[in-house]
């Protein structure tokens, strides 16, 4: 029994970690907003080998398993990294698609598909499989979206495309380790908007003191950081569960997407509330991570579908 | 990393699992009606379980053997408290000797105190109950004035201690005193080892929320407690240090206190309550939701212990573990009365779950001190 990280992944953690400090700051993602994400991270995460993370190495992957993604994914989450990290390397690429960067439409099907305005190709439900299109075979209707970093829209396919599976499993596995990478990057935003409100808290002064000393904002941000610290090892967790193909990884993948989105509503609410007015704001970044937060919350399944997940599974 | 447990540790589980089984069913016999622990009578009886118990090797499985443990592991511990539970054995009338009061010998006592104490504990001949409130010290436990005063061949004590748990069916207690009495606050207490049979004292039993008589509180009027009333020395640790010495204890109280075993047990027994009075789907939702942050608290403990093995310290992180499975523990019993509807106010072991859940928050430091230390020590607010 050992349930720790370990220094190999802490290494790839941390190497994510640096280089979407330096690529993706908050400018890049708010610069997104209203252009196409700067390429510079995607590129820097595919040469660093994250994008084909779980590709064999005889097909010029990394070979490695979900439990040294997650956490990179946890990264891209703190980054609010606008490009489509978990549809591309956790959901496509173990169904043998890799190289472009890919949309998806299975963690929301018939609802907006995030990363439709940029991405490179497209992975559609399509009857019970999944089909793989390239941009130019696919109209994109473009929708405005809370978090336009996103850059969403309604997707038709044009051409035949090619299958991908017809295999109900490999479907409902993609479904999983989608609601996986969604949850570590919402615990990942979590860690985000609270680092951001504990020093925002530590530097605002009001009544002579700074808001952090005060009791009432200290529990708010306690309460956050509860969250958190209960919904890590869950995601992690689920990595593991669903690297080692464990009977129970669906019910581990819905437990840590419950409880990231739990905790990312709790800390999103504390850090909107003890940033007052100005977090109140687009021109504070608070919103880029908090918006990104709603719309991960509710797709790869919100917490009703997840909880009746975990209810079946127990047989109640 | 590695989930599984090894060959020796799941032997160990289904040597302690049919041990359990056995020995619960023998005990049950032996006793007719099984009574609270916070009653005079069931704790009579459940003195009865601690000594088979101890009898096993089980009563203190990650303490050496020399003092009445099993030379087990923590992980050892963990799979003892997860089948514990799961067997539906009895609160352990021990625990305030196993869990709050030996962690501090092991840090801070000599070894003729290790000696003497911890084989006590361990087969549960000496009866320990904790001396820390008083009417005027709670959560501001600095605030203690129970006085020590030094004398020739021992110390004379006056002042009073309270909301101490079991402490009328006890035989000892261990708790601060301020020895200096020019001192305030953390400086100048002593912890002292007390048997509550010296003149002096007059120990008050009282029922809780409950109504159970698990509340004491503990009178000293003059009392002399002679330097070798407790083996050789009565003093833990050095004298004056005494805020040192409680200050480990109460990380270790609010960290492994409580192991996740129970909460998982709870939830099985709701699980089988569900089955039998049947549930909404909001419920059910909720009964899914108590699993999942059960089990968040079963895997954020294998990290932990990970982590301690590895030679880290907890610390202030342990608040957060306190704050958790005291507010879980309460949903888990608020979530059993729903199911039980207008049933719910029956005398019965949910009703009592609930009373005894809603202290959680409220002891070993409440969860607002709690949720100060998780801003101020581990998110580094300012205080």
């Amino acid at each position: 029994m050992r349930f720790a990280l370990g220094e190999d992944r802490e290494a790839l953690r941390s190497t994510a970690r640096d280089l979407l400090a330096e690529l993706c700051p908050p400018a890049a993602v708010r610069a997104a907003w209203t252009a196409v994400p700067d390429p510079a991270p995607w590129q820097a995460l595919a040469e660093a080998g994250a994008l084909a993370l779980l590709v064999p190495e005889s097909d010029g992957g990394l070979g490695l398993d979900e439990t040294y993604l997650v956490p990179v994914l946890e990264e891209a989450g703190r980054a609010a990294l606008p490009h489509p990290l978990t549809e591309t390397a956790l959901v496509a690429a173990p169904l043998g698609v890799t190289g472009p960067m890919v949309a998806t439409d299975l963690g929301a099907t018939g609802a907006v598909v995030s990363s439709a305005g940029f991405a490179e190709a497209f992975l559609l439900v399509s009857g019970g499989g999944l089909r793989l299109y390239e941009a130019r075979e696919v109209d994109v209707d473009p929708v405005e979206t809370v978090d336009a970093s996103r850059h969403g829209g309604r997707v038709r396919p044009r051409g035949p495309g090619r299958p991908v599976t017809e295999d109900p499993a490999a479907v409902a596995a993609a479904f999983d380790r989608g609601a996986l990478g969604a949850a570590a990057e919402l615990l990942g935003l979590s860690r985000a908007m609270l680092a951001l409100t504990v020093d925002y808290a530590s530097q605002r002064h009001q009544f002579g003191k700074p808001i952090g000393s005060f009791q009432a904002v200290k529990h708010h941000l306690a309460n956050a950081r509860l969250e958190i610290e209960f919904a890590a090892p869950a995601v992690l967790h689920a990595a593991y569960a669903v690297a080692q193909g464990r009977s129970d990884a669906a019910r581990a993948v819905s437990q840590a997407k419950w409880l990231a989105g739990a905790a990312a509503a709790v800390t999103g609410r504390a850090a909107l509330q003890c940033h007052g007015a100005i977090g109140y704001t687009t021109e504070h970044d608070l919103h880029l991570y908090l918006k990104r937060s709603w719309a991960l919350a509710r797709t790869w399944g919100g917490a009703d579908l997840h909880a009746d997940r975990v209810a079946a599974s127990m047989g109640i | 990393m590695d989930l599984n447990w090894s060959a020796d540790q799941e032997a160990l589980r289904l040597e302690l699992r049919g041990w359990l089984e056995h020995n619960l069913a023998d005990w049950r016999a032996e006793i007719g009606t099984e009574l609270s622990g916070d009653t005079r009578e069931g704790f009579e009886q459940q003195l009865l379980w601690e000594r088979r118990l101890h009898g096993a090797g089980w009563s203190a499985v990650s303490w050496p053997s020399a003092y009445g443990g099993r030379d087990g592991t923590l992980w050892d511990w963990l799979i003892f408290e997860e089948e514990y539970w799961r067997a539906g054995a009895p609160q352990r009338v021990t625990q305030n000797g196993i869990q709050i009061l030996a962690p501090s010998v092991f840090e801070h006592g000599t070894e003729a105190q290790k000696g003497l104490l911890l084989p006590g504990i361990a087969t549960a001949e000496d009866l320990w109950c904790q001396g820390w409130s008083e009417p005027n010290a709670g959560s501001d436990l600095a605030g203690v004035s129970s006085r020590a005063r030094r004398v020739e061949g021992g110390w004379v004590l006056d002042g009073q201690k309270t909301w101490t748990t079991r402490g009328a069916f006890c035989t000892h207690l261990f708790g601060l005193f301020r020895s200096d009495p020019d001192s305030e606050r953390h400086r100048g207490l002593t912890y002292l080892l007390v048997p509550l049979d010296l003149d002096g004292i007059t120990v008050r039993g009282f029922g809780r929320l409950d109504g159970d008589e698990g509340f004491a509180e503990v009178f000293f009027t003059e009392a002399f407690l002679p330097d070798d009333a407790v083996g050789a020395s009565v003093v833990l640790g050095e004298v004056g240090q005494g805020w040192r010495v409680a200050v480990s204890a109460a990380s270790t109280e609010r960290g492994l206190l409580r192991s996740p075993g129970r909460y998982q047990a709870t939830v099985a027994g709701l699980l089988e309550l569900c089955s039998q009075r049947g549930a909404d789907p909001a419920l059910r939702r909720r009964i899914a939701a108590a699993w999942m942050r059960a089990d968040a608290y079963r895997l954020q403990t294998l990290q932990t212990v990970t982590a301690l093995l590895d030679g880290r310290d907890i610390g202030s992180e342990a608040s957060l573990t306190k704050i958790w499975w005291s507010e879980l523990d309460i949903e888990l019993h608020e979530i059993a009365l729903d199911l039980l509807g207008p049933d719910a106010e029956l005398e019965g072991p949910w009703s009592k779950g609930h009373q005894f859940a809603l202290a959680g928050p409220i002891y070993a430091g409440t969860n607002e001190v709690q949720r100060n230390i998780v801003a101020e020590r581990v998110l580094g607010l300012p205080r």
